[in-house]
């Protein structure tokens, strides 16, 4: 059974965004992570980058398959999370905490409130499988 | 196809049992990995023990007076030169010199070889194998639903084995093997693997397979997160990559030559002739436009199969297996490179999703055991 927090908003392609403020904290959830298996790289943006709404801004890499990232928000890069670098699998251990990826300043801090919730997310994700 | 079109091997419920993630591979469905994951699944194969169901390889004897010359005029191998209990590795050829497959040839006896070969390609290699019989006295016989293979690999995997067989292991030379018990049970037991590892694969009927599966599972066991762990299809590919061993439909295939593959040293023409000998032969001579080369990123990234391969802006070949090396801790990979850049330290560029990641040839294999 996936781990999902009651406090973030999930998209349909499996990325979490936890909101404070106007800025957005972006990663992968525990049920995108349990189906791409051990992480082994992530290849993420630069600070200062900008993204479109459901734009590709890296990828997470496991042995196996190779997986791209969207923003589920549009916004500007203020942070990413450099200990992904030499610790990818913190994506698997610990998705929502130290394997986030990066945060984002919302253009609209709004658009977060369109996604889904997790209840809604869980629904999503049992009738997808 | 729905999972109830796909083949299964008798081990197919186990697998299961144990949470193995199970995918379509070649028309079977084949666990790709279990519970642990791909990296302990392949590092416990390289420290401890690995076991691996290899049971939806194809079993093919060949019998009769004619066998070894039989055998000898479809595969690049000298099969006169294997004494009984003795295997090799081989490659069948076609008429323009690429590879129908690759396998092992087994000499039971004088009259009696056994063919091991790969799954996805068991119906073509019995198609080829039967259409090629000319006068040959020598009967063929396609035997992979009547065998089970299971294979422990790795440093504990004689000692597992040892355990549950009154045969002395310790007089099974590497890629020897002999018939005997295992738990009771009738088996060939093959000094042989694809990991790297020294360890044993076992052959056995089909019945059988859970008894073994789980008698070395509970034998290999030891302490918590400690001994042999069941290894699914992903790490059985790492740990081959690792050991640079070819896999059929990437470095090998119906339009690439074995000399190309880096298979020269199992191909004799010395032994006479063999199904495309003679292009090989000249290829050999006039000299290959390309070859497989091993090599590891130097920048950050990830080759995948099917990456092309660039040196100073020109694309000069394509990886045909590429991906993060558990135990080595790199990411290494295998690609075709014209003979001039197949050179270590040769500086080359991998298009990764369209950027250009830099990376290096080396030696292979990329992983060695110490004996």
């Amino acid at each position: 059974m996936s781990n999902i927090p009651e406090n973030l908003r999930y998209s349909k392609d499996h990325e979490y965004v936890s909101v404070n403020g106007d800025v957005a904290t972006i990663g992968i959830t525990d049920y995108a992570q349990h189906s791409l298996g051990d992480v082994v790289y992530v290849d993420m943006p630069r600070v200062g980058d900008k993204f479109g709404t459901h734009e590709s801004f890296g990828s997470v890499e496991s042995v196996k398959a190779v997986s791209e990232i969207f923003t589920p928000v549009a916004g500007e890069v203020v942070e990413v999370n450099e200990g992904l670098n030499d610790a990818p699998e913190a994506v698997n251990n610990d998705p929502y905490n130290a394997g986030w990826m990066v945060k984002v300043k919302m253009d609209n801090p709004g658009e977060a409130d369109a996604m889904l919730n997790a209840a809604e997310y869980e629904e999503y994700l049992e009738a997808s499988s | 196809m729905t999972s109830d079109a796909l083949k299964k091997t008798p081990l197919n419920d186990a697998h299961r049992a144990l949470g193995g993630r199970m995918v379509d591979f070649g028309g079977w469905d084949m666990p790709v990995q279990y519970t642990a994951g791909v990296i302990e699944e392949h590092m416990a194969t390289r420290t401890r023990s690995g076991l691996f169901d290899v049971s939806h390889m194809g079993e093919i004897w060949v019998e009769g007076p004619d066998a070894i010359s039989f055998v000898n005029r479809l595969t690049t191998n000298d099969v006169l030169k294997l004494v009984d209990g003795q295997a090799h590795y081989s490659a069948m050829t076609n008429e323009n010199g690429g590879v129908v497959d690759d396998l092992l040839v087994y000499r039971f006896g004088q009259e009696k070889l056994l063919l091991v070969v790969n799954a996805g390609t068991t119906d073509k290699d019995w198609a080829w194998i039967t259409s090629h019989k000319t006068d040959e006295r020598v009967e063929l016989q396609n035997a992979s639903s009547d065998y089970c293979q299971i294979a422990v690999q790795g440093p504990d995997a004689t000692a597992i084995v040892q355990n549950l067989t009154e045969t002395d292991l310790s007089a099974i030379k590497y890629y020897h093997f002999t018939t005997g018990r295992v738990d009771g049970v009738d088996a060939i037991i093959s000094r042989t693997g694809y990991t790297g590892e020294d360890g044993f694969e076992v052959y056995a009927a089909p019945e059988a397979a859970e008894q073994l599966w789980n008698k070395i599972l509970e034998t290999g066991n030891y302490g918590e997160e400690c001994g042999i762990l069941p290894c699914g299809l992903a790490a059985r590919n790492t740990l081959r990559l690792e050991a640079a061993m070819s896999l059929y439909g990437h470095e090998l295939g119906d339009d690439i030559s074995p000399l190309e593959a880096g298979l020269g040293w199992i191909t004799k023409f010395q032994k006479g002739p063999f199904t495309g000998s003679e292009i090989i032969a000249k290829q050999k001579e006039d000299g290959l436009t390309r070859k497989i080369a091993g090599f590891e990123m130097t920048e950050p990234g990830i080759a995948r199969d099917g990456c092309d391969v660039y040196v100073d802006g020109e694309k000069v070949g394509v990886v045909t297996s590429g991906s993060p090396a558990p135990f080595l801790k790199k990411n290494i990979g295998l690609a075709f490179l014209p003979p001039q850049f197949a050179i270590d330290g040769q500086e080359i560029k991998i298009d990764v999703r369209g950027r250009q990641i830099a990376a290096k040839v080396v030696p292979t294999p990329f992983y060695k055991r110490s004996k």
